[in-house]
């Protein structure tokens, strides 16, 4: 039996990367990280115990290089390489060329990845292998005439996809026959040109279907188990958002039989390490087969969660040559897991991607909570790669009490940076959908209306908060040394009170606020009058008391703005500043006067003329020099006072002049 | 260090009448500052039409955020503008104290132009002089936000006009003295106020609101004849372009404060300034006690020492000659780490305590320690004994010592301040660096009803010599000798005429008077360039 390698190669970036140093350090593993330049202060290469620059950001030339990598291993001397998943975790040339390299691959044999990689190929061997599949066709034959005739075998709706695809990428639905010819010629035109390959496959589209996958694992001894499965099927754009295990409503039969299904199709291609069979399952709970990923999952964690298994440590275990280290009769399922993905993306414009760096992370800690994330405070989310920002994963005893715990950890994430969707998530769990467990993949679309809805007004307390973090920050920063008296901060007055105003901006929102300092409170007027007391817990966190009711809020300074999140919302306030002239008022209007004296050389506008900014309304000769007096803004000339030739004193006013 | 032990009952009736009046005193001096305060906020509308800022929101904006503020003599022209206490609006027209601005201490004085259209009120003229003769020998930067109608023709009068000359003069000499003015003209600064302005080292000038002339249009017409807008004679716009009177032109009063505040961040004028690091701890009596030691009645004795307890660090102090002249007390102690000597009266000051006291004053100045005198005395020792022990010379001693001292001088009237124990013990007379009054203070030459007698036995001894004197009219003289002292003994009767500067909490006396003792320690060590031509500007 071999042993574990001492020097692991992560061939990998982002969280992943990160959870992996992790178990190999545990296991006295030595860890070396690549990273691209884009990458050159990211966290996973700073956790390592070595990180080797690997190439430009561009995937392409460092996380997709295989040669690159190999390199990297060669100066390294690691003695095996995990792949992570994306990048070149199911490639077979990168598994292949590893153990060409004499380095352990952490993954499949390249057979079975290749065998896995073409859908119809994959289809095809796992139907002689007696795993259900969806009614379909994923034939040779890729002629409009036959597809035709499968078509109409197969029934409306169905799905046209790419067979080389993945990622949601080369996918139609198509409802009635007649739209089959032009929807089969655009997904082969984009599978052409996505995977240079325009063969299809057809499938039955099930309605309200449900995406649960089966995790298995192989070793090289025959040794074939699953632990069990877990529920996708919340996805937006097919990709996954909140992962669970197990399935609500799983029964131990139907994960016998799915989980058998898996099996088989992991032996039929010769499985060795961590697969997932991915299954579409009906609302009756027929399933069928849909693809199998040859690669550790990103939600692995919620499978970790109940099984009480390091899949990372059985995967680098079975890679070095070990057994399984449980039989399938010893895999015990525990409680109820849930993963959330934190993305650096916003939800309001189509979950566009939002890159940025991360000016705060501040991951919640509780009972039950896991947090796998690939960032720290001031680490960058950068435009090159996957916008994941962090998982959270939780465990509970049953569903209920896994959601409860989540939402109470959404409450606590305090993220400044980059937008996110972090208050989506917040409200995906509480929809009713998730809370009573009607899960299928159009729940994101079904639930359109409560995730997209307007935020409504922001509460009291939210203003209030970023009200006292700033009076805090004031009492501890002044420009003078402590411990003079004159260097306190609380407003002291030997007659009345100390009074200011100030102006708050969120979003849209507005709040012109007054605050009255008493000796330990501040007495707050917003829409009404407030008595508040605050107190600095730590660096991100006061305590705030309004009313005599106290609750924690984070607070994060970022002069003029403060960062709030508190009572389940986080919102930026901007503090305007109070020296910035108000709107106009009823003294005299601007006129425009002459820069010095001297000739008026014409006059271009008359009164009441409406004249766009810079518009030249007249000029002045002085020193053989041609002054030309513009419009200082959009606005209208009211009177003008001097004529063309006219000789103008320096100062004088030439026209009188009203802004919009 | 000390052997004093207090002896307060704070349970006891004594102690909780004499916190009953203090309190009583204190939310009537509340009151009246509010009412100046609402007085000024009526005209809130009519600024706001005007795109203006109210003058206290003026200051607040001025001031750094949550920073100190030491205001003087709110109560100042108290009773002096109209007769009815009831309705009368103290504070002379203008709000003064030392506050930080962009992080440097400073002078600032505002008019309260909500009030009158910030016309100059009863005793305001005063108040502007001490808050300027403050700046100058604490050697604070100027900061004014002018607005004022200047003096109410209605009210004119010479004296006032003559003596208002020294407002002018006090501006060249902190000019001169290196002490910067900084001047932001947020409305009406015209005829003699004009000067207020010109003599400023730096002039900020709001657009349209600004005007600087030595004659409106009105006085121009009745004048010359001469007919020209406000505008024109003395708006923004024009000083900032065209006579350059102006350095600064800003929008608004947001705009205008925003500059003064870069203008003193700019001066640098904090950097030099020592360190105060000393460790200290707070007193170990509860300084709100002193709400109950000091009686309303002012025949029954307080010890001194108790009040000291309340103030000094730890509550720890050392007696100086503690055996002799036992009357006056004398002590060093330290308050936020500053060293202290006290002086303070547990009754009548007698010869040996006047020897003592100039003994102690002459050691504090050898050793450049700050006095702080806590008056509570009701007059030097009368009588044969004392006039053969010499009190007047030992009394005249002590006045030497007090108006000779070389280290700065804090006084606090915290109870009674009769005859020349007033001066003996640094009265406002004596010219203390800073003097506060709390709420109970008295000031008198003598008491009412000993006065009267005074005056009655005078009467009554000319009867004695043959003069027809009837025993009614004694009488009614005496009661109005009483009427007339008691109408001007109260402190808010003393503090309207600014004998001191300001009423205080007792509870705030230990914060206030680290306060001033640090703007002392500053001064004694900051050392502004005087202007080379003893004039701030010449050209500009």
């Amino acid at each position: 039996m071999s042993s574990l390698p001492a020097r692991l190669l992560i061939a990998n970036r982002g969280e992943i990367a990160c959870r992996i140093i992790r178990t190999a350090r545990r296991l006295g593993i030595e860890t070396i990280a690549v990273y691209s330049d884009a990458d050159r202060h990211a966290l996973h290469a700073r956790l390592a115990d070595r990180a080797l620059r690997i190439g430009p950001p561009s995937a392409r030339e460092s996380y997709l290089n295989i040669e690159a990598l190999l390199q990297a291993a060669r100066i390294s001397g690691a003695e095996a390489v995990h792949p992570g998943y994306g990048f070149l975790s199911e490639n077979a040339e990168f598994a292949e060329a590893c153990t060409a390299e004499g380095l352990q691959f952490v993954g499949p044999p390249a057979a079975a990845i290749r065998a896995m990689g073409s859908k119809s190929a994959s289809k095809r061997i796992l139907e002689e292998a007696g795993v259900p599949l969806t009614p379909g066709y994923h034939g040779d034959a890729q002629d409009l005439t036959r597809l035709h005739a499968e078509a109409e075998r197969i029934g409306y709706p169905l799905l046209i996809k790419a067979s080389a695809g993945g990622g949601g990428k080369g996918i139609r639905r198509v409802d009635r026959a007649t739209d089959f010819a032009a929807a089969l010629a655009a997904c082969q035109r984009e599978a052409n040109a996505s995977f240079a390959d325009p063969s299809v496959l057809l499938e039955r589209y099930i309605i309200q279907a449900r995406h649960i996958e089966i995790q298995v694992f192989a070793d090289i001894h025959g040794n074939a188990i699953h632990l069990g499965e877990r529920d996708c099927s919340i996805q937006r754009r097919h990709q996954k958002v909140l992962e669970e295990a197990p399935a609500p409503g799983m029964t131990s039969l139907r994960r016998d039989a799915m989980g058998q299904a898996a099996v088989n199709a992991a032996r039929r291609v010769g499985y060795v390490g961590a697969g997932t069979v991915e299954f579409i399952v009906e609302p009756d709970g027929t399933f069928y087969f849909m693809e199998m990923n040859t690669r550790l999952q990103v939600e692995h964690p919620v499978t970790e969660m109940i099984t009480g298994i390091d899949l990372v440590e059985w995967q680098l275990r079975i890679a070095a040559g070990e057994p399984l280290p449980v039989s399938q009769d010893e895999v015990r399922l525990t409680g109820h897991a849930i993963e959330l993905r934190l993305y650096a993306e916003d939800p309001s414009r189509g979950f566009l991607p939002s890159p940025g760096r991360v000016r705060l992370w501040h991951p919640p800690q509780a009972a039950g909570l896991r947090i796998d994330a690939g960032i720290e405070s001031g680490d960058e989310i950068t435009g090159f790669y996957d916008a994941m920002i962090a998982k959270l994963i939780v465990h509970g005893d049953d569903r209920e009490q896994a959601l409860a715990r989540l939402r109470r950890a959404l409450r606590e994430v305090f993220l400044v940076g980059p937008r996110n969707n972090l208050e989506f998530l917040a409200r995906l769990i509480d929809t009713r959908s998730v809370t009573e467990s009607r899960l299928d993949t159009h729940l994101i679309e079904r639930e359109h209306d409560y995730l997209m809805a307007d935020a409504p007004p922001l509460e009291a307390t939210l203003w209030l908060a970023a009200v006292a973090s700033l009076l805090l920050h004031e009492a501890t920063s002044h420009p003078t040394l402590l411990p003079s008296p004159w260097a306190s901060r609380d407003g002291f007055r030997i007659a009345g009170r100390y009074r200011r105003r100030l102006t708050l901006e969120a979003g849209t929102e507005r709040r012109d606020i007054n605050i009255e300092y008493a000796a330990s409170e501040w007495c707050v007027t917003l829409d009404r009058a407030y008595v508040v007391q605050a107190q600095q817990l730590d660096t991100h966190r006061i305590a705030l008391c309004v009313d005599g009711i106290s609750q924690p809020a984070f607070v994060h300074l970022e002069l003029p703005v403060v960062h709030v999140r508190t009572s389940g919302r986080q919102v930026a306030v901007g503090i305007i500043d109070p020296h910035q002239p108000g709107d106009a008022h009823d003294g005299p209007d601007e006129s425009l006067r002459a820069p010095m004296p001297g000739r008026v050389v014409f006059v271009n506008v008359r009164a009441g003329d409406r004249v766009k900014r810079g518009a030249a309304l007249l000029a002045i000769e002085a020193m053989k020099m041609e002054h030309v007096v513009c419009a200082p803004a959009d606005g209208v000339v009211e009177a003008i006072h001097v004529t063309e030739g006219a000789q103008v004193a320096e100062a004088i006013a030439l026209v009188d002049f009203v802004a919009d | 260090m000390n052997r004093f032990e207090s002896t307060v009952v704070t349970t006891s009736t004594a102690f909780s009448s004499g916190r009953d009046y203090m309190l009583g005193q204190l939310s009537r001096l509340r009151a009246l500052e509010q009412r100046t305060r609402d007085a000024s906020a009526a005209s809130a509308a009519r600024f706001e039409r005007r795109g203006q800022l109210l003058p206290r929101d003026r200051l607040s904006l001025l001031l750094d955020p949550g920073a100190p503020f030491l205001e003087f003599s709110t109560l100042a022209g108290f009773g002096l503008d109209v007769p009815d206490l009831d309705k009368s609006v103290p504070g002379g027209g203008v709000i003064t104290g030392i506050g930080y601005v962009a992080g440097t201490r400073c002078m600032v004085a505002v008019n309260d132009s909500g009030i009158d259209a910030g016309a100059l009120q009863p005793r305001g003229l005063d108040k502007q002089l001490r808050a300027q003769e403050l700046a100058l020998e604490n050697k604070l930067p100027y900061v004014q936000l002018v607005e004022s109608a200047g003096a109410n023709l209605l009210s004119y009068r010479v004296e006032e006009f003559v003596h208002g000359g020294n407002l002018f003069r006090n501006l060249a000499r902190l000019s001169a003295a290196g002490l910067p003015v900084v001047t932001v003209v947020h409305g009406s600064s015209t005829a003699g106020g004009a000067y207020q302005t010109g003599l400023s080292d730096y002039i900020i000038m709001v657009r349209g609101r600004s005007r600087a002339f030595l004659a409106g249009p009105p006085l121009l017409l009745a004048a010359t004849g001469e007919v020209a807008s406000e505008e024109e004679l003395g708006g923004a716009q024009m000083h900032t372009t065209v006579s350059g009177l102006g350095h600064y032109l800003a929008e608004d009063d947001r705009e205008a404060i925003g500059m003064a505040r870069s203008l003193v961040d700019s001066l640098g004028w904090s950097r030099h300034d020592p360190v105060h690091d000393v460790a200290f701890a707070a007193p170990r009596h509860d300084p709100a006690e002193l709400l109950g030691i000091m009686s309303n009645d002012q025949r029954r004795p307080v010890d001194m020492r108790e009040v000291i307890l309340r103030l000094v660090d730890d509550s720890v102090f050392l007696e100086f000659g503690a055996g002799y002249g036992s009357a006056t007390v004398c002590v060093n102690a330290k308050l936020e780490g500053h060293p202290l000597g006290i002086i303070t009266n547990n009754g009548p000051i007698d010869a040996d305590g006047a020897a003592k006291a100039t003994r102690f004053i002459e050691a504090c100045c050898q050793a450049r320690v700050p006095i702080l005198y806590l008056q509570n005395t009701t007059g030097f020792l009368v009588g044969r004994a004392q006039e053969e022990a010499g009190i007047i010379k030992q009394g005249s001693r002590m006045i030497q010592a007090v108006t000779n001292a070389t280290v700065p001088q804090i006084t606090v009237h915290c109870g009674a301040s009769y005859g020349a124990g007033n001066y003996g013990m640094c009265g406002r007379g004596f010219h203390p660096r800073f003097c506060f009054s709390w709420p109970n203070a008295r000031i008198a030459v003598m008491g009412a009803e000993q006065a009267a007698k005074t005056m009655g036995n005078v009467m009554r001894a000319q009867a004695a010599k043959g003069r027809s004197v009837d025993s009614a009219q004694i009488e009614a003289m005496e009661q109005r000798i009483i009427a007339n002292f008691a109408r001007q003994v109260d402190v808010f009767a003393t503090s309207a005429h600014l004998l001191d500067d300001g009423v205080i909490d007792p509870r705030d006396t230990r914060g206030v008077l680290a306060f001033v003792l640090a703007v002392c320690r500053e001064a004694e060590r900051r050392t502004p360039a005087r202007n080379s031509r003893d004039v701030a500007r010449t050209a500009l």
